[in-house]
């Protein structure tokens, strides 16, 4: 981006796990200090605006600075000298861009694009939260104040308007998933674990907090069950008593260690009757398998083992994938239109569009005015003209005065901006958006 | 009047049929209610339609399949209508409103001439009979087309392989919800239907059954219905079981609404070709 009168670039320093090792990533801490960086980067003399992310998967500086290249040689300094690590040993790892390449950079990790898990909702919020910092510290300005709502927008932008997010990446988001398409709402629906695993555990959380009404959890050792069900304000039930519970429940995650076959064909086929048919969702997620892979050919019984649900998963990874292509595309079109308004924050474009509107305002007002006033000698028509002319130059001659006084000043993009937006001088319609 | 108001109906819910499409394969929303919107304009004009034919002809217009033809697809677009604001349900209209369009364009290939009616027609019977039993031909359509969603969201679950329907498509729980609701509007309709008939026949021919084919026919069709009523909430027949039979007894309406005029002669006859 051509930085114009406004002399500043923006850029972009950064690390995330696929540029560096995690034993690097993990020394980026700052010995825990959240303050301790944002101070540190204050001092750094070549920066002018900045903010600092910093996840488990990454760590990046975002700043606009005059020059760029004893900026960038600061910052490495702030980021090893603080947390000790070798100075060469960190530059391997690091990405750096500028300008137009820095805004897209941002776009693409806040829409998840750089994440990881394709699609991954958590990084944006991070981000929300690096911003809220700087702006507390006030160490954002305008043009990065401007860029991170335009981040957000984005952000939203190909979440709705692409599929990024919504394919289930995760087995237990997938037997979710599926399981809203068996049965149209969960609420009240009534779900049993057999066998108390992990995976068992975070897939009734998902199933919680889509409504189920009750989660009743059987296990070997009934002690672990009673410990679960409590965390789900359910109830725990024996081994034994799970055959009785197969005509009361809806969703069943069998996860139990056993050897064998631990839910039988005619278990399921004899039950179908008392349910009068209602659908039941059996999801076996134990090596060796649980349930009788013959119980989805009954009626109304859908069964998916843990490589079924694998099957899912990578069929949406792929699928996310398809549509990180289109987000792509809307990325690569936001930072056009971000280039825009960087570039229109130089002082002559303002002043020149400032006059083109007022001409344009004045000339189509006289050409109202004189037809309607009926003939009139050349003479009168140059008056009018040369009336309004002057007037409207006169009006001009202060603000304009103004701008030009402060385009050495420090914060003459605050002054720049604020200009457009009272005049309404913006190429694109006055962007108001926040997130 | 109504040939012209007949027309547009048709364009409308051919755009609706091709907005409905539109939506099922792109997804974006507002595609969809565009369609809606257009589909809920082509039924008013339906039902304007049929008034002014009515005073136009003077009688209810059921009587040729010209006429017939049309009243179905009314039925069934509103009863697609109902179901979709009490279900919110997607892509409904994707598989309701081709079956109207088409029905209407079989319908405007028929003669459209108002002709004088067979005495034995005149009666106040005619609007009761033949609307009671149009209205469950239309909701029991709309179970026909949730059984053939069902089904094919069905197999995509049991067979653990998503094609392009599966994003598209409802719950399962809730397209038997749609079929079980239409099943409980439109059985008894038919038995209105039919006995209203019965009533009928004593009157014009003297005897409330003869077992001419309709007759039969229609007391097949409800006997199907009333099976499945009656083993769906005594046993639980729901889920395929329950979409396949909508399906089948769709057909057999058909059959006895078209075979049985058009191949099978009898006392029913006259709703023939309109000729």
């Amino acid at each position: 981006m051509p930085d114009g009168a406004s002399n500043l670039s923006i850029v972009l320093i950064g690390l995330n796990h696929e540029t560096a090792p995690v034993e690097i990533r993990e020394r980026l801490t700052f010995g825990g200090d959240r303050e301790l960086p944002l101070t540190l980067i204050r001092k750094v003399s070549f920066v002018k605006e900045f903010i600092f992310l910093s996840t488990c998967n990454r760590v990046e500086v975002l700043m606009t600075t005059p020059d760029p290249a004893s900026a960038e040689v600061e910052i490495k300094k702030v980021l090893t000298e603080s947390n000790g690590i070798p100075l060469g040993e960190f530059e391997r790892c690091l990405y750096i861009y500028h300008e137009e390449e820095a805004v897209k950079h941002l776009f693409r990790v806040a829409a998840s694009l750089d994440s990881m898990v394709l699609g991954e909702p958590q990084i944006l919020g991070q981000i929300k939260d690096a911003y809220r910092q700087a702006t507390d510290q006030k160490t954002s300005g305008v043009i990065l104040n401007r860029l991170l709502h335009k981040t957000f927008s984005v952000a939203k932008r190909v979440r709705t308007e692409t599929g990024i997010c919504s394919h289930a990446v995760s087995i237990s988001f997938a037997a979710v998933e599926l399981a809203r398409k068996i049965f149209a709402d969960l609420k009240g629906k009534r779900a049993m674990l057999i066998g108390a695993g992990e995976m068992a555990e975070l897939a009734s959380e998902h199933l919680i907090s889509n409504g189920v009404a009750e989660i009743i959890v059987a296990n070997r050792t009934l002690e672990r069950a009673v410990e679960l069900a409590q965390k789900f304000k359910g109830r725990a039930v024996s081994l034994d008593e799970i055959y009785d519970q197969l005509s009361k429940v809806d969703i069943i995650i069998s996860s139990t260690g056993a050897p064998g076959v631990v839910i039988h064909y005619d278990n399921v086929k004899s039950v179908m009757r008392a349910r009068k048919n209602r659908p039941l969702f059996l999801i076996d997620i134990a090596v060796p398998r649980d349930i009788d892979p013959r119980t989805n050919e009954i009626d109304n019984v859908y069964l998916y083992d843990i490589d079924d649900l694998k099957g899912i998963v990578e069929l949406n990874k792929a699928e996310r994938q398809k549509e990180a292509r289109r987000a792509e595309r809307i990325i690569e079109e936001e930072v056009i239109k971000f280039r825009y308004w960087l570039q229109a924050l130089d002082i002559t474009p303002i002043i020149v569009s400032l006059r083109e509107k007022a001409e344009q305002i004045r000339l189509k007002e006289c050409q109202k005015t004189l037809s309607s006033m009926g003939p009139l000698t050349p003479e009168q028509e140059k008056a009018v003209h040369v009336l309004t002319a002057s007037i409207i130059n006169k009006m001009l001659h202060d603000p304009i005065t103004y701008l030009k006084g402060k385009s050495s000043r420090e914060h003459k993009d605050t002054y720049l901006d604020f200009a457009r937006q009272i005049f309404n001088l913006n190429g694109e319609p006055v962007d108001t958006e926040e997130e | 009047m109504n040939v012209i108001l007949f027309k547009l109906t048709l364009l409308l819910y051919l755009a609706a049929t091709a907005g409905y499409l539109v939506y099922i394969i792109s997804q974006q929303k507002p595609a969809g209610r565009v369609a809606l919107g257009v589909a809920i304009a082509g039924f008013f004009f339906h039902t304007a339609t049929i008034i002014v034919r009515y005073y136009e002809a003077g009688y209810a217009p059921v009587t040729n399949l010209h006429e017939s033809l049309s009243f179905f697809a009314w039925a069934l677009v509103g009863g697609y209508l109902y179901i979709h604001q009490r279900y919110k349900v997607k892509n409904l209209g994707a598989f309701a409103t081709p079956i109207a369009a088409l029905s209407m364009i079989a319908s405007s290939t028929l003669p459209k001439k108002i002709i004088a009616l067979p005495p034995v027609l005149k009666s106040y019977w005619l609007p009761i009979h033949a609307a009671v039993y149009f209205l469950a031909y239309g909701i029991l359509g709309v179970a026909a087309c949730a059984g053939i969603m069902y089904l094919i969201q069905e197999r995509q679950i049991k067979k653990k392989k998503f094609g392009a329907f599966y994003q598209r498509l409802p719950s399962l729980e809730v397209l038997d919800a749609i079929n079980y609701r239409c099943l409980t509007i439109g059985f008894p309709l038919l038995t209105i239907g039919i006995l209203t008939g019965s009533l009928w026949a004593e009157q014009a021919w003297g005897a409330h059954w003869q077992w001419d084919p309709k007759e039969t026919w229609s007391l097949v069709n409800w006997l199907f219905y009333a099976a499945l009523l009656h083993e769906r909430l005594a046993v639980g027949w729901r889920g395929r079981r329950a979409a396949i039979m909508a399906i089948i007894g769709l057909g057999a309406l058909l059959f006895t609404f078209l075979g049985v005029s058009l191949l099978l002669k009898g006392l029913h006859t006259y709703a023939g070709w309109g000729v």
